[in-house]
């Protein structure tokens, strides 16, 4: 029944999401409602301010440096510098999994450090109390790593982490301090932060350690944050077929792997939003390639592996990654082909992240589901509209606050690990290196693009589309479940997965054909609702007295 | 060991806090303006913060929490946060259309120094804010106090800002609700009522944060207190606040304003502080006690002499808010346990002096401190020094008793990995009731696990 469900005219929806909002907002909201046609990929209004008080899911700079892309490693202190709150929700609430090798080794992520500014460090500066919260941390645990994360009061109030952080570096000798100014309130969403993060972590870590890494196959895996165990399942299948993981960045990952990581061959990227700075820089300071992959998904996997493979050209590598697949294809295709008739034919939204929106299509499309709509968090355009459209975006007043480093090969380490002609010959093959295709071009012609989407326009979503699902995140779960429609958290998994690779496939089937069909959507109505007056109280015939 | 990097040395810190007991104002404001019948919570400040809070009250909840953000950027952290404000209560009255938005403050806006007062007062000015609604606002500077701070601020600006005296009084008395749940607040109604008085709860977050599944998101539930019985608390007879951190204040504030007299009282968590709740009313109200709540009384009073074997003597490590952890130690003392740790990242004198109190006619012995570095780290810390069969606390604390593994009950803000605390009460005798059935399966449930085959009872 559902595969012939009448799609709704996506002109005339977006003529609904806007016709409430005052005519600015309505003007503004426009421009960020899109309907796709992937042959010619229309523009998207993106990564711009979002309109006060419309409730949006967007979150704050903070979040995206120390949250997403430094929150994962486990051996760094991260002492965030300002009132007590910022570190407390970022505490543990990510799920960013990680395997210290020994009971041993450092793992901070289980704790929580601020330097909980209180109003005199406001009035006085807070420099002063940063210097010993350092300190004291050093004393305390003799890390590795030491990071500072400026909350929103320390950008204004002027306290200097940068110079805090370098003093104590050369006071320790044996610690690495360094500090991000990635304050709440720099850009229009997380996406300001991861870039602060990318910068910060090039600049501070990556090259440190020169110590030729071992194996054949060498890659990193970037935008890859191991939440729900997604990077141990990466880790599995590069382990099987013979592929040497040089550093995550930054799921299940260390400060030495990371320092490390410019010994490898290949950057394959996950998350294009959160880490592309991060590839770009490794390519012009190193010279090492990048290449966008999703191992969300089985079929993307197998795709990905096989990009790798192609990239290394080894014809033995090749026969083992088909090898693996061959392997892995059974238990996978045992488990959908029990749940495709269950799921096929029904559709979903999502509406989350920067690169998420656009993975999870893939497992939508295996389970025989179309994805109705879709948008993000807080990408930016080429993330939507493909890496072609990076000349033409204007950097506005917000983007110009962040800064853009100036990167140049370096004298020793630059080592082009593809020669310009290695390169354009594995273009031939279709393998597009430094490249995105962004999330458009694999979406259906009418579908409907959001970005940035408010409460507002998610609840008329949803009232007009009925989907079989939303995916989006906490702040949304619930309040799209009161409506009866079941919501995937695809930041946290709903404390699910792994989702990647091909075990996760089979566990992200399994979650969706339970949620999509689970009794509880058909129990929410009560009996005496649904007959009669819908109040019950009508007497049965058998109990009629005098 | 999740915690390995806790050492047993206590050494003093002053700089840095490691795994906080507490959290920062603005989201107290957000859930205290969440009790408050068609009102949109409003974070003036980063994104993030806003975004941060829904997300933390929604994992406690399981419940959507709505609530709107002034989006500073950086532009608006230079030139002041007015714009953005106006801007705000435009877009929130065409879009969401609420009988209130509750504006709170962030470390960012106080930091700039933004003043509520004067930015609401524009929008009143310029017109922005229709006919019979309201913006409401309170001050609540991430750097000061904490998340109970800011519950306390909202609760005193709501109580300033909408209680009027008619000069007629009502035959009704204020109960002002410390930091509690909806469950809490649920059982607090029920308890009036079969105490025989007229109430005016407020903020009241039951039906609001418990809202039943009916198929249809309600943006505003039908629970919370109104705009009409918010006016009308001027006109109260007496008000009961209930914890003197996060309740106080807004009887002061009605005091000060309308006249309306108060007596300040615990939550009433545990027996004696329950008892303490009952007769506020019955002298405050000149009520007596009905026979159902001595009976309610008289079984958790039965309980704890039956099941005393089980409790006497045993250690419990604690940490929490004021308000809370206050009563909640003396039932601990009225059950036989030894309260050996406790600490609270709240600060404040009166808080401190309460405690020290207590505990010096009770357990001089026991290990508190209360404000800035009482963490859980120096809590781990001193259990990992002097060993305890059972920790109190809110989800984080099942890092600590995991790797002690001792038995650990949730309570308190937030608990993020289990349901229950907005359903059912642990106020009154029958909540108190219910914590204490919490008590005995985790010490019980831990005999059972740990006894050897040939002690294993059948008959507890």
């Amino acid at each position: 029944m559902e595969a012939n469900r009448i799609i709704p005219d996506p002109a005339q929806v977006r003529e609904e999401l806007i016709q409430k909002y005052p005519a600015k907002v309505a003007k503004k909201r426009a421009k960020s409602i899109v309907i796709n046609d992937p042959e010619i990929i229309p523009e998207v209004q993106a990564n711009v301010r979002t309109v006060p008080g419309i409730i949006t899911q967007r979150g704050c700079s903070y979040a995206g440096c120390k949250g997403v892309v430094l929150g994962p490693t486990r051996d760094i202190v991260n002492i965030v510098h300002g009132p007590i709150g910022c570190s407390f929700y970022a505490w543990l609430t990510r799920r960013n999994q990680t395997k210290p090798e020994s009971l041993m080794d450092e793992n901070y992520i289980p704790y929580c450090f601020s330097t909980d500014m209180q109003e005199e460090n406001i009035v006085f500066g807070g420099e002063k109390k940063l210097k010993i919260a350092i300190q004291e941390a050093y004393d305390l645990f003799h890390p590795k790593s030491i990071a500072i994360f400026s909350t929103c009061p320390v950008g204004l109030i002027g306290d200097d982490v940068h110079a805090a952080a370098r003093e104590m570096k050369e006071k320790f000798g044996d610690c690495n301090v360094f500090g991000f100014s990635c304050e709440g309130y720099r850009g229009v969403s997380q996406s300001a932060g991861h870039h602060i993060a990318n910068n910060g972590v090039f600049k501070h870590m990556v090259g440190r350690d020169n110590t030729p890494s071992e194996g054949k196959f060498k890659l990193n895996l970037l935008g890859e944050y191991n939440i729900g165990g997604d990077a141990f399942e990466i880790e599995r299948i590069f382990e099987k077929v013979g592929i040497t993981l040089v550093a995550s960045f930054s799921g299940n990952s260390t400060v030495r792997a990371i320092e490390n990581s410019h010994t490898a061959d290949l950057n394959v990227i996950l998350c294009h939003r959160s880490i592309n700075y991060m590839g770009d820089m490794m390519e012009t300071k190193y010279g090492i390639p990048w290449m966008k992959v999703n191992f969300v998904g089985a079929e993307s996997t197998a795709k990905s592996l096989r990009k790798i493979g192609e990239y290394f050209g080894d014809e033995k590598l090749k026969a083992r990654i088909e090898a693996v697949i061959a392997e892995e294809a059974p238990k996978v295709k045992a488990v959908i082909e029990e749940i495709l008739p269950r799921t096929k034919g029904k559709t979903a939204m999502l509406f989350v992240g920067g690169s998420r929106a656009h993975h999870y299509q893939d497992l939508f499309a295996e389970l025989g589901m179309t994805t109705v709509a879709a948008g993000y968090e807080f990408a930016h355009r080429d993330d939507y509209e493909g890496r072609e459209v990076l000349p033409k975006i204007k950097v506005d007043a917000d983007s110009k606050n962040i800064e853009e480093l100036k990167v140049v090969a370096d004298p020793e380490l630059y080592n082009p690990r593809k020669t310009e002609a290695e390169l354009e010959a594995l273009k031939e093959k279709g393998l597009e290196i430094n490249g995105y295709e962004g999330m458009m071009k694999q979406m259906t012609k009418k579908s409907l693009v959001v970005d940035d989407l408010s409460h507002y326009e998610s609840e008329k979503l949803i009232e007009i589309y009925k989907p079989d699902i939303f995916c989006a995140g906490i702040k949304e779960k619930y309040v799209v479940q009161k409506m009866g429609i079941p919501l995937k958290q695809l930041h946290s998994y709903d404390y699910g997965g792994p989702y990647t690779g091909f075990e996760g496939a089979v566990n992200f089937y399994k979650d969706i054909d339970r949620m999509v069909n689970n009794p509880v959507w058909k129990l929410i109505k009560a009996p005496w609702e649904t007959a009669g007056n819908g109040k019950g109280g009508e007497l049965a015939a058998s109990y009629v007295t005098q | 060991m999740l915690l390995r990097h806790t050492s047993k040395e206590v050494k003093v810190r002053e700089g840095l806090t490691i795994n906080p007991a507490k959290t920062c104002q603005p989201i107290g404001a957000m859930y205290a303006a969440l009790g408050i019948h068609g009102c949109l919570p409003h974070s003036h400040g980063s994104q993030g913060c806003c975004s941060y809070h829904r997300s933390t009250l929604t994992r406690h909840y399981k419940e959507p929490v709505m609530a709107a953000t002034s989006s500073f950027t950086e532009g608006a952290s230079v030139f002041g946060g007015q714009a953005n404000l106006l801007a705000a209560i435009d877009t929130i009255f065409a879009v969401y259309d609420p009988d209130i938005i509750a504006v709170h403050s962030t470390c960012l806006s106080e930091t700039i120094g933004d003043d509520l007062q004067q930015i609401t007062k524009k929008a009143s000015d310029d017109g922005k804010i229709p006919e019979g609604k309201y913006v409401i606002y309170a001050s609540t500077p991430s750097f000061v106090g904490s998340h109970v701070t800011g519950y306390s601020n909202m609760v005193a600006g709501i109580a300033t800002q909408f209680a009027e005296s008619t000069g007629v009084k009502k035959s009704q008395y204020n109960i002002i609700a410390g930091w509690m749940e909806p469950s809490d607040m649920r059982e607090i109604k029920r308890l009036a009522k079969v105490m025989g008085i007229n109430i005016v709860l407020f903020p009241d977050t039951s039906d609001v944060l418990d809202a039943p599944q009916t198929g249809k998101h309600v943006f505003y539930p039908k629970g919370g207190t109104t705009v009409e019985e918010l006016k009308s608390s001027g006109d109260s007879l007496a008000s009961l606040a209930l914890g003197s951190i996060s309740a106080e204040p807004a009887a002061i504030a009605l005091e000060k304003k309308c006249k309306v007299p108060f007596e300040t009282l615990d939550i009433p968590i545990g027996l004696t502080a329950t008892d303490r709740f009952i007769m506020g009313i019955s002298k405050v109200a000149g009520v007596t006690v009905p026979d159902e709540i001595t009976a309610d009384r008289g079984r958790l009073v039965d309980v704890m002499c039956d099941m005393e074997q089980y409790l006497h003597g045993k250690r419990v490590a604690l940490f929490g808010d004021p308000d809370q952890i206050l009563p909640l130690t003396e039932f601990l003392l009225d059950l036989g346990m030894k309260p050996v740790h406790i600490v609270s990242g709240t600060p404040g004198q009166k808080f401190e002096k309460q405690m020290r109190q207590l505990l010096d006619e009770r357990s001089p012995e026991t290990n508190f401190k209360s404000g800035l570095q009482a963490d859980m780290f120096l809590l781990h810390q001193w259990m990992k020094n002097e060993p305890v069969d059972l920790l109190i606390g809110n989800t984080y604390g099942k890092y600590m008793a995991r790797d002690e593994d001792i038995p650990f009950i949730r309570f308190g803000f937030p608990i993020l990995d289990r349901i229950g605390h907005s359903y059912f009460p642990n106020i009154g005798y029958s909540g108190s009731l219910r914590l204490l059935e919490k008590i005995l399966n985790a010490i019980m449930d831990r005999q059972d696990r740990d006894a050897l085959e040939e002690k294993f009872e059948l008959v507890m």
